[in-house]
């Protein structure tokens, strides 16, 4: 009688302590949903919500305003500039990045002490905030204390005095301050690589480009689409270099997309409807962009 | 097979103090593989040596272009130069300007300070419970909040900032650096709840059943057993929020107005004026220097673990 109930009450109580199992659970994962829901959810409801609203900085939201804040927003004067140059800006910035950062870690895979220290030095900038390094790069650019002061003087130029000299010199700063980081995520991509298959390749008498050509590089590609994806995102939200380095200058020249965003909300024109159309549109963008990508990288793996 | 390489990596193996991280980890895999690109073996000879002259000149150039805006900003910081307060000889005239600054640099490195310890505080904190949710508990929607969680990765930063602000403003968190924190920790938890869900998906369930057969309840298996066991995940986790919450510009940019509650990089961004030639150079230099040293020194101490958190974020996508 006893052996036949021991099996019932058994599952009784194991059930009992997985309902108290998903109660604890709940509690320990209480503090995470609190912040997810109340940082994260709502304010994207928010935005949305922004988005279709006549919402002056200062005195809140004032009613519906809906095809009127998403038409003035594209039509801003500065939209297409802006969204022409965060495109130029994202593909250099990629290409280039991706290039060098490749090159790096190609560079310093092997282990030995000297390339140890290679990679620690090419590391050391990425500890530094983007701020704290365009603020860096502003002193170094600069035509009164800067290194190159006295070069500027007489050659004539300035770095950021001209919108194509500013555009370079904030690739620059970005590649200074990204590549180890980059090249940390290729070394990783690398490490993945199974030995045995550059063995072969060795015996089979493969040159050294051959084998970086049909072996590193397509072996790579689920690095490089990570890697391309991160950069690509990243680029396409600029602002904290621009904001530093150009204030969107000379001529307006360097405005991004988050510029705008900021530029419309805070600076001058105070209108967080316009601004919240903005994000959507952006926010939209970058699902596109980024889904886009993954396809291409995935429809790339299955040829 | 890599010890026998070079006198260089036996000694690095013998001192494993000198070992850096980035090589403990991502090099012992590249060490034992024979070909591909760029790793040939080089004998010790004249030949071998003219070889390898070229490749040493690249590398030490690149590493110095990566290293010469530090070094440069560090040394022309205490030295005489156009457009600084340091005029006569060497020494911390910048440093005294930037000291003297407004509010004076002490109320704005205590607000980095503090914003900072409060990110990692609350970073901690939220990834700490919510890690072992995950990784020990069913509850109904775990799924969905674990995506959730995910998903703020997906969203810009300055796109959530706007409606930030207006929430933070109606409930009274307005141009606070309590506030300021929550935002950060927010930014912080999708790269530190998969952190720490990792860290406690690594250690054998039968720890922590073994302990709760003993009768310990599940508040202390997570303390008595489990803290001990994911201290390396703890100390990443608590790295990378230092860094994002002390680095971070552009929500207190959008979130503080009140020049008193500004935090470090904001403060020294804003010496360079609006109006064009009053910038102060020098005293700009020594607040770089000021927002850059103590991520220097803590990279340079924690460098395992800054890497470690680099790969995970990468096996992430």
């Amino acid at each position: 009688m006893s052996t036949l109930s021991q099996p019932a009450a058994l599952r009784q109580r194991r059930r009992g302590r997985r309902a108290t199992g998903a109660l604890a659970g709940w509690l320990y994962a209480l503090p995470t949903a609190l912040f997810v829901l109340g940082l994260f959810l709502i304010p994207l409801a928010l935005v949305v919500q922004m988005s279709a609203s006549d919402w002056p900085l200062l005195g809140g939201n004032q009613g519906w305003n809906l095809p009127q804040n998403y038409s003035d927003a594209v039509s801003n004067r500065f939209f297409w500039d802006s969204v022409g140059f965060t495109l130029k800006y994202t593909v250099l910035t990629t290409v280039i990045l991706l290039a060098l950062s490749l090159g790096l870690a190609l560079l310093v895979q092997e282990s030995t002490r000297w390339k140890g220290l290679l990679r620690t030095s090419f590391l050391v900038p990425s500890a530094l905030g983007l701020a704290s390094a365009s603020l860096l790069f502003y002193v170094l650019y600069s035509p009164i204390a800067g290194p190159f002061a006295g070069l500027m003087k007489s050659w004539g130029f300035t770095f950021l005095g001209t919108p194509e000299g500013a555009l370079w010199s904030t690739i620059f700063l970005i590649v200074w301050r990204y590549a180890g980081f980059y090249m940390l995520l290729m070394l990783v991509g690398l490490q993945g690589i199974p030995d045995d298959v550059y063995e072969a390749a060795r015996i089979d008498g493969a040159s050294r480009w051959q084998t970086f050509r049909t072996i590193t590089l397509p072996l790579l590609r689920p690095t490089l689409a990570l890697t391309t994806v991160l950069c690509v995102t990243g680029s396409l939200l600029a602002f904290e270099q621009f904001y530093i380095l150009t204030k969107g200058g000379p001529d307006n020249s360097t405005i991004t997309i988050v510029q705008l965003i900021y530029n419309v909300a805070f600076q001058g024109q105070n209108d967080l409807g316009i601004a919240g159309a903005l994000s959507v549109i952006v926010l939209l963008a970058l699902i596109v962009i980024n889904v886009a990508q993954i396809r291409a990288f995935n429809r790339k793996a299955e040829d | 097979m890599s010890l026998t390489r070079t006198g260089a990596a036996r000694a690095a193996a013998a001192d494993p103090a000198r070992d850096d991280s980035t090589r403990a980890i991502v090099a012992p895999h590249h060490a034992r593989r024979g070909g591909g690109p760029g790793r040939r073996k080089h004998p010790t000879t004249i030949a071998g040596i003219a070889l390898r002259t070229p490749y040493w000149v690249l590398t030490a150039a690149l590493a110095l272009l990566f290293l010469y805006p530090l070094i440069w900003t560090a040394v022309s910081s205490v030295s005489p130069l156009a457009g600084t307060n340091q005029t006569d000889g060497w020494g911390f005239g910048n440093y005294i300007t930037l000291a003297n600054y407004q509010a004076g640099v002490w109320v704005y490195l205590f607000n980095s300070v503090f914003v900072s310890l409060l990110t990692v505080a609350l970073t901690l904190g939220v990834s700490l419970l919510g890690g072992y949710a995950f990784a020990r508990f069913r509850f109904p929607g775990k799924d969905l909040l674990f995506l959730a969680t995910l998903a703020i990765l997906m969203v810009p930063y300055a796109t959530l900032l706007i409606p930030l602000y207006v929430l933070l403003n109606t409930v009274g968190l307005s141009n606070s650096l309590v506030g300021v924190s929550l935002v950060l920790a927010m930014f912080q938890l999708p790269f530190s709840m998969f952190m720490m869900r990792i860290s406690f998906e690594s250690i054998p369930r039968e720890m922590d059943e073994a302990a709760m057969v003993d009768g310990c309840s599940s508040w202390t298996v997570l303390w008595r057993v489990l803290v001990p066991a994911v201290k390396p995940g703890l100390i990443t986790v608590g790295l990378f929020a230092f860094l994002a919450a002390w680095n971070d510009f552009m929500a207190p940019l959008i979130l503080i107005n009140d020049s008193n509650r500004m935090t470090l990089p904001l403060a020294i961004s804003n010496l360079r004026g609006q109006v064009q030639g009053v910038v102060d150079y020098g005293a700009t230099e020594a607040g770089v220097v000021v927002l850059a040293l103590p991520c220097i020194l803590l990279f340079l101490i924690l460098q395992r673990h800054y890497v470690r958190g680099f790969m995970s974020g990468a096996f992430k996508g």
